[in-house]
């Protein structure tokens, strides 16, 4: 009985520095992005935030990444997630390890090799970031949509489906599609939240997406800066938190 | 499945006709990859080609000839001593960081309180994610010059600026990664802490163990390999880590990752062009080498876990 774990004095108080060292960033940035003229607090640097040189051109850009990247993980990741669990299953561990290796070749080493190796004209677009950013997200795509794979009866499916004739656009569609929502949703939360987040490459290849712009404008307005990452960062944790409420969901229902 | 598919198939189950077996493997296989060419196709243009081609020139010089000399370079001078730095500040960050870690896991996983539980562990999965130029600013903002704890400790009469520290050096970094180090290592470490069955503490219990006992010789080597394991994603982690620190030391500090990314911003010597590639190509090896340790330790833990 004396074995019995609880929280103790000691326990309590390292947590409690923890949670401070986590909460203090948080009241401190707004506190900071808060300092108006003359010692007076007001969000006056929030409401400046859409009328900053080069906004627009910013947002257009970083929106178009993430439905360019968002597109083609889909495509390419649902398809080949489904094709494993439904006739490759001794290919998965391969898969696996491919499609985590973004995690040991760290981006700023892949841009070195990109930089040498793609044709000018895909340097030239901003959209290669889109093309690398799927695989840089591949790592979480893949976990996701494989755990919402497995939890279905794949091959039942898409046997039925097949049987009654549906081609094979109708299965991915109608059948798989539905059946993984959750999955597909939780890889789409990733994926933005990492284009959205993105510093390393789009700075080394010279694109002004968000937070390269962030790290701009922090070079003259500090107040600024820091109104933007906490909008930035509150974005990012909207849709993190999105994900792991679909996350608990999905283990709910098996 | 197509109908002639599927008669493959039931050829397969009930053996075929032996005398075709090979044509009918190699059909198989290639059955079996098709589906995968799309996949294998894009990772290998945008990930293999662009690594190998790293791996590659980190052996060129600049005339196209075969060299050691950008390996020998980034083994010596201000390369080694980034190599020495990135090192220290990952081992540093993950050591702190798997600690208090720990700590925060084993704190609520023993509180039993329910909600409190689910709001670290969310909390963890939205902080662990957190990086870059937002994190840097947000620091900035905390203890910075004009920042508030700054602020308020002076209040108090601690100047955290007298004695020429700032936000902006080695310790100044760690502090800033742990934002994301502490929650990385509650993410991976908390299953491993509910692995820990009550019955084992019970067990010891009735045997008349002492505390000290029960960690010594229970959960002490159950826990060893799971926090080894953390402890190398979380030196993975931030040996990897670029945006942080760039954004917050604008390359102050000498560390691999902005050394390459002085180097690719075209900040160099023009011999020193293709050193990159070798620096960025002992980035890989060193991330290579702790990963695989992690997986094998990983393997491991499932073996009782599950």
């Amino acid at each position: 009985m004396t074995l019995t774990p609880k929280l103790g004095p000691g326990l309590g108080f390292g947590l409690g520095v923890v949670a401070f060292y986590f909460l203090m960033p948080l009241v401190s940035a707004f506190e900071f992005s808060a300092r108006g003229a003359g010692n007076v607090y007001s969000l006056e640097a929030y409401g400046r935030i859409a009328s900053q040189y080069g906004f627009k051109d910013v947002i257009l850009l970083t929106t178009r990444l993430v439905f360019v990247t968002v597109f083609l993980t889909i495509l390419i990741m649902v398809p080949t997630v489904t094709w494993v669990h439904l006739k490759a299953k001794k290919l998965r561990r391969l898969i696996e390890f491919i499609s985590l290796l973004p995690l040991v070749i760290p981006p700023v080493v892949l841009v070195l090799g990109v930089l040498a190796t793609m044709p000018n004209y895909l340097k030239g677009t901003p959209m290669l970031l889109a093309l690398e950013y799927v695989m840089l997200a591949m790592p979480y795509t893949f976990r996701a949509l494989d755990a919402g794979l497995g939890a279905i009866d794949v091959r039942t499916l898409v046997d039925a489906a097949r049987g009654l004739g549906s081609p094979w656009h109708t299965v991915f569609m109608r059948i798989i599609a539905p059946n993984i929502r959750s999955a597909i949703f939780g890889s789409i939360f990733l994926t933005v939240a990492l284009v959205l987040g993105e510093y390393t490459m789009a700075s080394l290849m010279l694109w002004e997406t968000f937070p390269t712009w962030i790290a701009t404008v922090g070079q003259s307005e500090a107040t600024l800066a820091v109104a933007l990452s906490i909008f930035s960062l509150a974005f990012a944790w909207v849709l993190l938190l999105a994900l792991s409420a679909v996350e608990r969901r999905q283990k709910g229902r098996k | 499945m197509t109908p002639a598919e599927m008669r493959a198939d039931v050829a397969a189950a009930t053996g075929g006709n032996s005398g075709r077996g090979s044509y009918r493997r190699l059909l198989r296989a290639s059955n079996t990859y098709i589906g995968l060419l799309p996949f294998f196709v894009y990772s290998a243009i945008f990930l293999a080609l662009p690594t190998a081609r790293v791996a590659f020139l980190a052996f060129r010089d600049q005339d196209d000839h075969w060299t050691l000399s950008n390996i020998f370079e980034s083994f010596h001078g201000v390369y080694l001593l980034s190599f020495q730095r990135s090192i220290q500040l990952s081992l540093v960050s993950a050591i702190t960081g798997a600690i208090f870690g720990f700590i925060a896991a084993y704190a609520i996983t023993v509180s039993k309180i329910g909600f409190l539980r689910r709001i670290v562990q969310t909390a963890s999965g939205v902080f662990a994610n957190t990086g870059g130029v937002p994190l840097a600013f947000m620091f900035i903002a905390t203890i910075g010059t004009y920042g508030l704890v700054t602020k308020g400790l002076k209040l108090v009469g601690i100047d955290l600026y007298k004695g020429g520290w700032t936000l902006f050096t080695f310790t100044g970094l760690i502090l800033v990664y742990l934002y994301f180090q502490i929650p990385l290592m509650v993410i991976v470490i908390l299953p491993a802490i509910d692995g820990l069955r009550l019955e084992w503490r019970e067990a010891a219990a009735t045997l008349g163990a002492s505390k000290q006992q029960f960690w010594r010789y229970i959960a002490g080597p159950i826990l060893l390999p799971p926090f080894t394991g953390a402890l190398l994603l979380l030196f993975a982690n931030s040996f990897a880590a670029y945006a942080t620190a760039a954004a917050l030391t604008s390359g102050t500090i000498p560390l691999v990752p902005i050394q390459i990314g002085s180097l690719v911003s075209g900040n160099v010597i023009a011999d020193e062009a293709n050193l990159g590639y070798a620096l960025g190509l002992g980035m890989i090896l060193i991330i290579g080498f702790v990963m695989t340790g992690y997986a094998i330790l990983q393997r491991r833990t499932a073996k009782w876990l599950s």
